[in-house]
């Protein structure tokens, strides 16, 4: 993942201790994600074969990424039967340079815009600005965050941050045909950005979106969407065009009978969302473009830990679950990528060479509800561990981990080592000096006991 | 090597050794519903859909008496008793009747794959009023059962409700960009 999206600067301690700080954020994300998690577990509880459905979803992405090489020809060939090009991108920059190509061939300058997670990924709007085309977002919260010059802080629900007021007043500053007396209701404030884009929408000659699934048997696209602006985008254009990640796969058209039904459940905590697109190559004369997307993906494939992140369908149900996300918000991740799945699949799209990206395998307490939620069975906390192990650490820590493990390899050694220690217990500080520090600012020092337990057993035993 | 060469070298290098998978399907493939009408009225309902449950041979009255003189799109195919309204053109309609391809009665779900009367996708997405006719036959209980229905070569549009957003502070708001009412005339 070569883009690097900025939502706060510092690493995630740093980012979580200034979001945690306003408390308007943090009332705004506490009743976002309690009632969206409510809503999920009743409609997860009406199917009673939920935990089938979740074990073939896993098995399906895992067969998926297991012969990615073969599906994605497969796909290529069926789109391409059916009368849509493919193109390949390795990386951000080559995915950017062929969206910019094909929307130059059409002789436009603006294009329309699903939601997309891929696109945000790869900077796509910027990348696009450079070269003279604007894009415009028309999924309803990417349009408040587009509005407000913001990041978006939520997979599913990217304007979860900001409460309605501050959605009107972002309206009433930026949206030029706002009405002056725009009310704060959410009905006021969507009929705004219906009567807004609609007009663009009939006038779009090309649109830009993602995708949830793609089948690689029949080489259909599928768009999960609630408002409509995903059905404007994907209709009406002359022109579309696709990005999506290599890993949105799915062997067989029959296999949507489970992720249709694994997804809405888990995202927006509905039986079903309003609309569902399916389309294959080419359909009523539009001219379709479909680029597949790597930019990091196949290194994290050949993590044999790490590579289950890839089975991620972009539900957000591990992040409305998630006490850290909940208390430090979608910015602190500084990623487009949030909470638990973020804090797992950033680290490993762009590397940890940045402080930010090796503190993100840190920002959980591993109590795994995500992965108790989690509809593909990724094991998030799992994950995290095997990242804090590969994660930079500091030449004091890893002295520390070297004599500790000499020590703990040897019985002799290490009940010498006790003894020492409980002798020298009355010198050890509360708080212990130098690089140590980081560790006791945020714990106390157990207290060393006078005598070990083995000791104390040998001596009893003899008595 | 072009990137297509390269991706496909990298993932070839990223799984090699790895382990197969086995898919097992041990969840519903079929489900055993009492009143499919009555579970898919109920699930249309709970969208804040309006839905008519009655006898097949009322369907033309009823949907004259709904549509009243609105300016309606006539799509290709729609039973000729079906039609109401004053015709009009995708830009002026208020609003559009059709049939669908398949029900869903556990998720409340209409799929249109536009086939005859169903009209084009733009067709059923820029009027501000939908009025869909399902007849009992089309209803199966779970998506499994709609999946092997449908015909993947044809464009489908999934429909559970009128269009809605839970953008602003997850409250859910019905009609954004597509059509604000949907009315659903099922006949049985």
């Amino acid at each position: 993942m070569s883009a690097t999206f900025l939502g706060m600067p510092g690493n995630f301690p740093q980012n979580s201790a200034l979001a945690v700080q306003d408390s308007q954020l943090r009332y705004n994300l506490r009743k976002a994600t309690h009632t969206i998690r409510g809503k999920r577990a009743t409609v997860v509880g009406e199917l009673s074969d939920w935990a089938e459905l979740r074990a073939a979803g896993k098995a399906i992405k895992d067969e998926t990424l297991r012969h990615l090489d073969r599906y994605l020809i497969q796909l290529e060939e069926a789109v391409t039967r059916a009368g849509g090009t493919v193109h390949w991108a390795r990386d951000a920059a080559e995915a950017n340079r062929i969206v910019a190509g094909l929307v130059q061939a059409t002789g436009e300058t603006e294009v329309v815009k699903v939601k997309s997670m891929a696109t945000q990924e790869i900077g796509l709007n910027e990348a696009l600005a450079e070269q003279g085309i604007t894009a415009y977002e028309t999924d309803l919260a990417e349009l408040i965050v587009q509005l407000g010059d913001d990041f978006p802080s939520h997979i599913l629900v990217p304007a979860i941050h900001r409460n309605r007021a501050e959605i009107r007043d972002i309206f009433l500053d930026r949206m030029g045909d706002a009405p002056p007396d725009l009310t704060d209701e959410p009905a006021a404030l969507a009929e705004a950005a219906r009567l807004h884009l609609r007009e663009r929408f009939l006038r779009s000659k090309v649109a830009i979106s993602g995708a949830n699934f793609m089948v690689a048997e029949t080489g259909t696209l599928v768009v999960l969407e609630s408002e409509g602006n995903g059905r404007m985008c994907l209709t009406l254009p002359e022109t579309l065009i696709s990005v999506v990640g290599i890993e949105k796969l799915l062997p067989s058209w029959r296999d949507l009978e489970v992720f249709l039904q694994l997804l809405p459940r888990s995202s927006t905590g509905e039986r079903m969302n309003p609309y569902t697109s399916t389309w294959t190559g080419s359909v009523e004369g539009q001219d379709f473009h479909l680029v597949l997307l790597d930019n990091g993906r196949t290194d994290v494939l050949a993590d044999e830990v790490g590579r289950q992140a890839l089975r991620c369908i972009r539900c957000s149900a591990c992040l409305n679950v998630c006490p850290v996300y909940e208390r430090a918000g979608g910015h602190a991740y500084g990623s487009v990528y949030p909470g638990p799945i973020g804090a797992i699949l950033t680290p490993q799209l762009r590397g940890m060479s940045s402080a930010l990206d090796a503190s993100l395998p840190y920002a959980s307490s591993l109590c795994g509800a995500c992965f108790e939620v989690c509809p593909v069975a990724i094991d998030i906390p799992e994950v995290l561990v095997d990242l804090r192990a590969k994660a930079p650490h500091g030449p004091a820590e890893r002295a520390g981990m070297r004599v500790a493990g000499w020590i703990f390899n040897d019985h002799v050694r290490l009940a010498k080592a006790q003894r020492l220690a409980g002798r020298l217990r009355k010198l050890v500080p509360r708080r212990l000096p130098g690089p140590a520090s980081a560790w006791t600012d945020t714990r106390d020092l157990p207290e060393i006991p006078a005598e070990s337990f083995r000791d104390w057993w040998e001596r009893d035993e003899r008595a | 090597m072009s990137a297509r060469e390269e991706i496909l070298a990298r993932i070839r290098r990223a799984v090699d050794g790895a382990p197969e998978v086995e898919i097992r399907r041990a969840y519903r493939t079929t489900s055993e519903v009492a009143d499919l009408v009555r579970l898919f009225a109920e699930r249309v309902d709970d969208y804040r859909a309006i839905v008519h449950v009655i006898p097949a041979a009322e369907v033309p009255a009823r949907i004259a008496g709904l549509v009243g003189d609105r300016r309606m799109i006539i799509p290709d195919g729609l039973p000729r008793e079906w039609a109401a309204g004053v015709p009009a053109g995708l830009h002026d309609a208020d609003g559009v009747v059709t049939g669908c391809a398949v029900a869903i009665a556990e998720t409340g779900t209409i799929v249109l794959d536009s086939g005859p009367g169903q009209g084009s996708r733009a067709q059923t997405l820029v009027p501000d009023y939908h009025l869909c006719v399902v007849r009992a036959g089309q209803i199966v209980p779970g998506v499994p059962e709609a999946v092997a229905r449908l015909d993947p070569a044809r464009p489908l549009t999934w429909i559970s409700g009128p269009s809605a957003t839970s953008d602003i502070e997850l409250n859910r708001v019905e009609g954004v960009h597509g059509p604000r009412t949907l009315e659903v005339i099922i006949s049985s």
